[in-house]
């Protein structure tokens, strides 16, 4: 085992732990707890924003999606960055004029009603839970290979330390743990980004001479009444899994090793593409590769470039940062992407990666994986996706309750667009730490979130120890923003203004810390529950539920004098209901329960574009019906 | 005294200005952004042309998008700022 990412790592939990003992003290009163005092200065809660949104979506889930789906995942850095468009122009000075400590007291501040308190809160509550569902998985994603532990202790550590957090020091502790991490994360990504462009380009990258390059089979074959013979007659197929629209794999005994191909027709003859698996038998044995899973057997880090503008041979060192993404783009250029696909053979649960050859003009503009020349359905998908991803930030509970930690609304003005540099330029970065996974041979093909910090490991242990801390303090930092959102929704929204117990300061605090336990321990059980799925996936579910369930109130409380309570309410319970809804019966989900995605009723995976209107339209009727019978809003 | 801010709030004079122009502008932004969606719909394809320093036009408007979010939320400050000093100056007179 090398020590040194577990000291790095443990030096950075020790400090964000340190400091949150230090904050401690702040954290007495509710305004402490909840808001830091409304005294943080504009220029560290800019960067706090940073960190706190920066998180596992973005640093892992974006580049790992970029790693194995080209420019489609470098849709979800353009649509969150336009976000940010929305926080500034239209929510940051209102809802700090409005609130106090949480999103309810903005929404509630002309009402005072009972159900405003009761939905704000939920809603807080269920975009805060969706949001720490991806946190915590990549946690799980992170310690697995720093420290060489299941993905459930990875999860139930970060869940541990975030309570301590929490529970200690509220929101004082957490924005300065976000100020650390935001910008250790741009600083550090940075230097990645460098690192990639100084190697340039390989045909057989090998991490920098520490790991071979496995040169992949490929068997020619023909087929005789129906039957595959591969032309090398040392090799026997054993069977043959067609799977429709995905790929046909051959299974095959070569010796005493057994290995999946994936039958491709290249120039009108068959060729055999030697692919990866992981086999799960009857007996509870699993197979990686032909042989029994070990500590160092296991499934092989995948990507690389087959031609670079037309050329195989590939050495290329010191790249502009323009010149690395025209080459890469070139329709002349090849990249071997790996995909996965999961079906039962011969009662054996088989997971089998298979390369998949795409041209660079293909990997470099929308339609790999949201299919944007597909049916008008994909089509609804990708306008719904950035739909969410648009309109999804300015209504995320952990980013408007950090409006509350600055003194005026001017600061909260100028912190929003500290943070959309410092957002801003980390997603540029993330194209590049993306491809740079791409095509240096260190993505994972079971798990793609992993593919920055390998990425940085190809570099040096040093790095990847560095970066796998700041990516930590990442998932730390974003949980704890989070956790104090859902806190505030329990103790302050739900307890104290819904129930009317008129608690106490002191009694405030404290019930704050026991709600941050208890949707800590929701959020590590989720976490372990999720694990494999691509966080930046989750995350954009999450944007999709607050964009309905949150911003139609906040844009017509602010915009349309004719809002009433009952439409606010009306709105949130129909955008909750609604999107949620969506995302349950979708493929994606189906995969989850065990099931086929086509079997889902609901083609497509992002909900926004039906939820968002659907909650507007909600506020607009209930609005008009209830003109006499509730209060209006004083816009 | 549940809907008082964490910090003391001041008058703010100018947020009526402050919101017409954040609407303004982001309705401009949306438009940029809506632009860059229709493209990907209506002629995926175009995505795939060169159009500058060898970049194609997926990069090109993606890096744009969120240059031009950092250029128009520091024009936007800058004119909040300059009416925030012009009313309070003018209070200060009054």
């Amino acid at each position: 085992m090398d020590w040194m990412p577990i000291l790095v790592f443990l030096g950075f939990v020790g400090a964000v732990l340190g400091m949150s003992f230090y904050f401690a003290r702040k954290a007495r009163s509710a305004a402490g707890y909840y808001a830091a005092g409304g005294t943080i200065h504009w220029s560290v809660n800019g960067i706090a924003f940073a960190g706190d949104y920066l998180s596992a979506a973005s640093f892992l889930g974006i580049c790992g999606m970029i790693a194995t789906a080209g420019y489609d995942g470098f849709l979800y850095s353009i649509g969150y960055l336009a976000g940010w468009i929305v926080a500034l122009f239209v929510v940051a000075e209102p809802m700090k004029r409005l609130g106090k400590y949480t999103f309810t007291d903005a929404l509630d501040s002309t009402f005072n009603s009972k159900g405003i308190q009761l939905a704000a809160a939920i809603s807080t509550l269920v975009v805060s839970i969706f949001y720490l569902i991806p946190q915590m998985v990549g946690a799980g994603v992170l310690v697995t290979p720093l420290l060489g532990l299941p993905h459930a202790i990875g999860v139930i550590i970060v869940g541990g330390i975030v309570i301590v957090i929490v529970a200690t020091a509220g929101m004082t502790s957490t924005t300065y743990v976000q100020f650390l991490k935001g910008g250790l994360l741009v600083v550090f990504s940075t230097i990645i980004v460098v690192a990639v462009l100084i190697r340039g380009f390989s045909a057989e990258p090998d991490q920098g001479g520490k790991v071979p390059f496995h040169k992949y089979a490929s068997i020619a074959a023909t087929e005789v009444d129906g039957t595959l013979v591969p032309e090398d007659p040392t090799v026997k197929v054993l069977g043959v899994k067609d799977i429709p629209k995905i790929a046909t794999l051959v299974k095959t005994l070569h010796g005493d090793k057994t290995t999946w191909f994936k039958k491709d027709v290249v120039d009108g003859r068959i060729v055999l593409q030697e692919c990866q698996y992981e086999a799960h038998g009857a007996g509870g044995a699993v197979y990686v590769n032909g042989a029994e899973k070990s500590e160092t057997n296991v499934l092989r880090q995948a990507g690389s470039l087959i031609k670079l503008e037309g050329s195989t041979v590939i050495e290329e060192k010191s790249v502009g940062p323009f010149e690395f993404l025209a080459k890469l783009g070139s329709p002349d250029t090849q990249v071997k992407i790996w995909k996965s696909v999961k079906f039962e053979h011969d009662g054996e649960k088989v997971a089998v990666y298979y390369p998949s050859i795409t041209a660079g003009n293909k990997i470099m503009k929308p339609g790999t994986k949201f299919k944007v020349e597909g049916t008008p359905l994909e089509k609804l998908d990708f306008v719904s996706l950035m739909l969410a991803l648009f309109l999804g930030t300015a209504a995320l509970p952990h980013i408007l309750i950090r409006y509350y930690t600055v003194p005026t609304p001017a600061a909260a003005r100028k912190s929003t667009i500290v943070a959309i540099a410092a957002i801003g330029f980390f997603y540029v970065l993330t194209l590049y730490m993306g491809l740079g996974a791409m095509v240096n041979e260190v993505v994972n093909p079971a798990d793609n979130n992993m593919s920055a910090p390998l990425l940085a490991r190809s570099f040096g242990m040093l790095l990847f120890a560095i970066i796998s801390a700041i990516a930590f303090a990442t998932v730390l930092g974003t949980v704890s923003g989070l956790i104090v959102a859902a806190s505030g929704a329990v103790a302050h929204d739900l307890m104290d203004r819904f129930g009317g117990m008129n608690l106490t300061d002191n009694k405030k605090v404290l019930a704050g810390k026991i709600s941050a336990i208890v949707v800590g321990i929701i959020a590590i059980i989720l976490g372990i529950i999720f694990q494999g799925v691509n966080v930046s996936f989750l995350v954009g579910l999450a944007f999709a539920v607050a964009a309905s369930a949150n911003l139609p109130s906040i844009v017509m409380l602010l915009f349309w004098k004719k809002t009433t309570y009952q439409g606010i309410v009306a709105s949130i319970a129909v955008g909750i209901v609604s999107s949620i809804g969506i995302i349950l019966f979708s493929p994606t989900m189906y995969e989850l329960y065990g099931r086929l995605p086509t079997e889902a009723p609901i083609p497509f995976a992002n909900p926004g574009i039906f939820s968002i209107p659907a909650s507007f339209l909600t506020l607009v009727i209930v609005s008009l019906l209830t003109q006499k019978k509730g209060g209006t809003a004083q816009a | 005294m549940f809907h008082e801010p964490a910090a003391k709030q001041d008058r703010d004079p100018a947020s009526g200005y402050k919101t017409r122009l954040g609407v303004w502008m982001f309705l401009f932004y949306a438009l940029v952004y809506a632009g860059f969606v229709a493209i990907n719909l209506i002629s995926p394809k175009a995505m795939e042309s060169v159009v500058f320093s060898g970049l194609n036009l997926a990069v090109v408007y993606g890096f744009g998008l969120i240059v031009l979010a950092l250029i128009m939320a520091l024009i936007y400050n800058g004119f909040c700022v300059r009416e925030e000093r012009r009313l309070a100056a003018h209070d200060g007179e009054v």
